[in-house]
């Protein structure tokens, strides 16, 4: 696999924009998908749909804070969906768009294999963050599955590399 | 200062973006913490709108997957179906006459119920519901389904939801057209359970992985690999005997030594729901010794099921004993029934006899009936069907055993059903059904693994049942001396009846009151 990180100046990168039945409709399916989906087959929880959308309009717009938004709004979504404390899923995505986007304007994440160690990254800083917050703030007693972890965190990498590449489709370029 | 707002302008909204977060999740905490409902404020209106408007989208997939599915079932994908019809009526045909059985096992689970004074807590209304969506994520275990307060079926939190299978969990939160179930795998969530063969209590709880354990049972109890979990009832949200799952593994739980750590797989398929049913209304009520419809004879009813059967005698259908309109006195009736009682009847006819039920009791003039200890009591209906036999009449053909409480009687021929009074009243509960929903008439929730072991075991299940009168026909076999001479009362008493009553995981003949051992 061909893994390329190029670091790059702020002037040569480019700053995508999307349409906005995309960037609602997008990490709305995204939600569709994730809550439907396992309902067939149980085992597709393992990916993380929302995040790996999050990560990419964050990475893709180049802007801290509309990806951190971005980022805190499906979280809160997911939160709601899934029945849990609001806000635990909405802290570690609002964290990770604030990272992605930041990173996004320093390296160069168009790279299928950037984007495969990026996604890798930052599934499982959002699982540590997920897991503090859950620990620290709600109280929870939820074990620690690195190995389960690494195992998700590698399944959403792959998958990012696929559906990145899908949705750069959608870019509008300026 | 304005150069430090523009140059920190990022890291400063992300402060201020986690700060709102956090002070929500915080103030969420402390909601619960101190109980209060979260109804009506900000997290409820969040939930609420998400899920009004994620939902219909599933329901609109989940809709179009269902037709696809029936059209192809029930349109293209009809190969085999001859011969699955075919198989499905001879299954039919046999479950009638199972029903036959059950029946009169149910009716005398009644008699025995109102005797023990027992209220009955079982299923009264039932909803249907389809699951349109999950969670998304393996931290929560939570199905979505298509019925909610505004579809007028009465869903309200806390409301146990099951599949034929067994449990898959209760309602979380009720929304306008959906409703978010917690499942039992959870690890929010919990259920007062009981082991069907040991009759251990413990309780049932999720785990973060998706796995079903219990706890609280001491490690010097010893429980199989294999044994059925059924919920105990006990802890006021589950009905009582509804399958939980089969216990995979169990041994010392490293976290707490003095007790066992048991897994336990499911009994329903938590990850592949398409149907659940909530139970929207338990019932509860004394058991009439009465219950039930008005008194039909086995031989009418396996006539109207099965037509090629033999037709019972006209003459003998109007003397039904227990029957209001007819009340025939219990020395007539033998001579009736020997006439048409068939040959081989009589031949093998073995000393089984008991007193009739008690609501004819009334009616009629106690009889002492002899009645082998170890040979389950029938209801009348039964009687009429087989060979009766009455006291002092049946003694000349028969040797005559009489055993206190004895209710009705029966000829020994039927050895599938003559099972020990003990096995009697612990498997009839354990098939007794329902009427509306199939699952099994539940006892009180309050039983205890302390209660004595005939009390314990007269604990119903769905599959209790099946075992209990495996057991109970390989108790047959064993002859158990009479108590000769010793009389049965009319109707026994309640004090009387536990006694009649055995573990079912002994299976032994009930030795006499008198205080006679069986023998070995």
């Amino acid at each position: 696999m061909n893994i390329g990180v190029s670091l790059t100046s702020r002037e040569e990168i480019e700053v995508h924009r999307f349409s906005w039945m995309v960037s609602l409709g997008v990490p709305a399916l995204a939600l569709l998908i994730q809550s439907y989906l396992p309902l067939k087959m149980a085992f597709l929880k393992i990916f993380d749909l929302p995040l790996l959308v999050a990560i990419f309009f964050a990475v893709a717009r180049r802007r801290p804070v509309p990806g951190m938004i971005t980022g805190g709004l499906i979280g809160t979504v997911q939160d709601a969906l899934a029945g849990q404390k609001i806000g635990l899923f909405g802290i570690s995505k609002t964290i990770i768009g604030y990272l992605a986007s930041s990173l996004g304007v320093k390296v160069d994440v168009d790279n299928p294999g950037s984007r495969f160690l990026m996604t890798l990254a930052f599934y499982i800083i959002h699982h540590i963050v997920y897991m503090v917050v859950n620990l620290g703030l709600v109280g929870a007693s939820a074990p620690w599955e690195w190995g389960h972890t690494l195992l998700r965190a590698l399944a959403n990498a792959l998958l990012s590399v696929v559906l990145f590449a899908l949705l750069d489709k959608f870019k509008l370029r300026t | 200062m304005e150069n430090f707002f523009s140059r920190y302008k990022n890291p400063l909204v992300l402060m201020l973006v986690l700060f709102i977060q956090v002070v929500g999740l915080a103030t969420q905490v402390k909601r619960s913490e101190s109980a209060k409902p979260s109804d009506g404020g900000g997290p409820r209106l969040i939930r609420v709108w998400t899920v009004s408007i994620i939902t219909p989208f599933e329901k609109a997939a989940s809709g179009t997957g269902h037709f696809f599915r029936h059209a192809w079932s029930n349109y293209i994908d009809l190969h085999g179906v001859r011969k699955e019809n075919r198989e499905l009526q001879e299954q039919l045909s046999r479950l009638k006459m199972e029903q036959v059985r059950l029946r009169e096992d149910a009716g005398q689970a009644h008699r025995l119920q109102a005797l023990l004074e027992f209220k009955e807590r079982y299923i009264g209304k039932t909803v249907a519901a389809q699951v349109i969506g999950t969670s998304g994520i393996e931290q929560s275990r939570i199905i979505y389904i298509d019925k909610g307060s505004k579809n007028s079926t009465g869903l309200k939190p806390d409301l146990p939801v099951i599949t034929p299978d067994g449990v898959v969990g209760k309602i979380k939160e009720v929304f306008p057209f959906t409703s978010q179930v917690l499942l039992i795998n959870d690890h929010n969530s919990g259920a007062g359970v009981l082991s069907q063969d040991s009759r251990l209590q413990g309780v049932v709880k999720g785990t973060s992985q998706g796995l079903l354990v219990v706890d609280h049972i001491m490690l010097d109890e010893k429980i199989e690999v294999g044994e059925h979990i059924v919920t105990s009832g006990g802890d006021g949200i589950y009905p009582k005997g509804v399958p939980v799952g089969t216990v995979t593994s169990s041994g010392p739980d490293p976290d707490a030594e003095a007790f066992l750590k048991i897994r336990v797989k499911p009994a329903a398929n938590l990850d592949k729901l398409e149907e659940v049913l909530v139970i929207t209304k338990m019932a509860e009520e004394m058991p009439s010794s009465n219950a039930g419809p008005a008194p039909q004879r086995a031989a009418d009813i396996l006539s109207q099921r099965l037509p090629s059967a033999k037709q019972p005698d006209a003459k003998d259908a109007g003397k039904v004993p227990g029957s209001a309109a007819t009340p025939v006195p219990a020395g007539t009736r033998l001579e009736e029934k020997k006439a048409a009682a068939p040959a081989s009847e009589k031949k093998t006819a073995a000393p089984v006899t008991t007193p009739a039920p008690a609501g004819e009791k009334k009616s009629a003039a106690p009889v002492i009936v002899p009645k082998a200890p170890g040979q389950k009591a029938l209801d009348q209906k039964k009687v009429d069907q087989k060979k009766p036999v009455v006291a002092g009449q049946a003694s000349a053909s028969q040797t005559p055993v009489a055993t206190p409480g004895a209710e009705t009687k029966k000829p020994a021929t039927d050895q599938k059903k003559a099972t020990p009074p003990g096995a009697t009243a612990t498997g009839t509960p354990a098939t007794k059904k329902s009427p509306q929903s199939g699952l099994d008439t539940k006892k009180p929730a309050d039983q205890k693994k302390s209660q004595s072991p005939g009390a314990a075991a007269t604990v119903g299940s769905p599959t209790a049942g099946s075992s209990t009168t495996k057991k109970a026909k390989s108790s047959v076999a064993k002859p158990t001396p009479a108590a000769p001479g010793q009389t049965s009362t009319p109707a026994a008493t309640p004090d009387e009846t536990p006694a009649s009553k055995k573990p079912e995981s002994e299976g032994q003949p009930q030795p006499p009151s008198s205080g006679e051992k069986p023998p070995q």
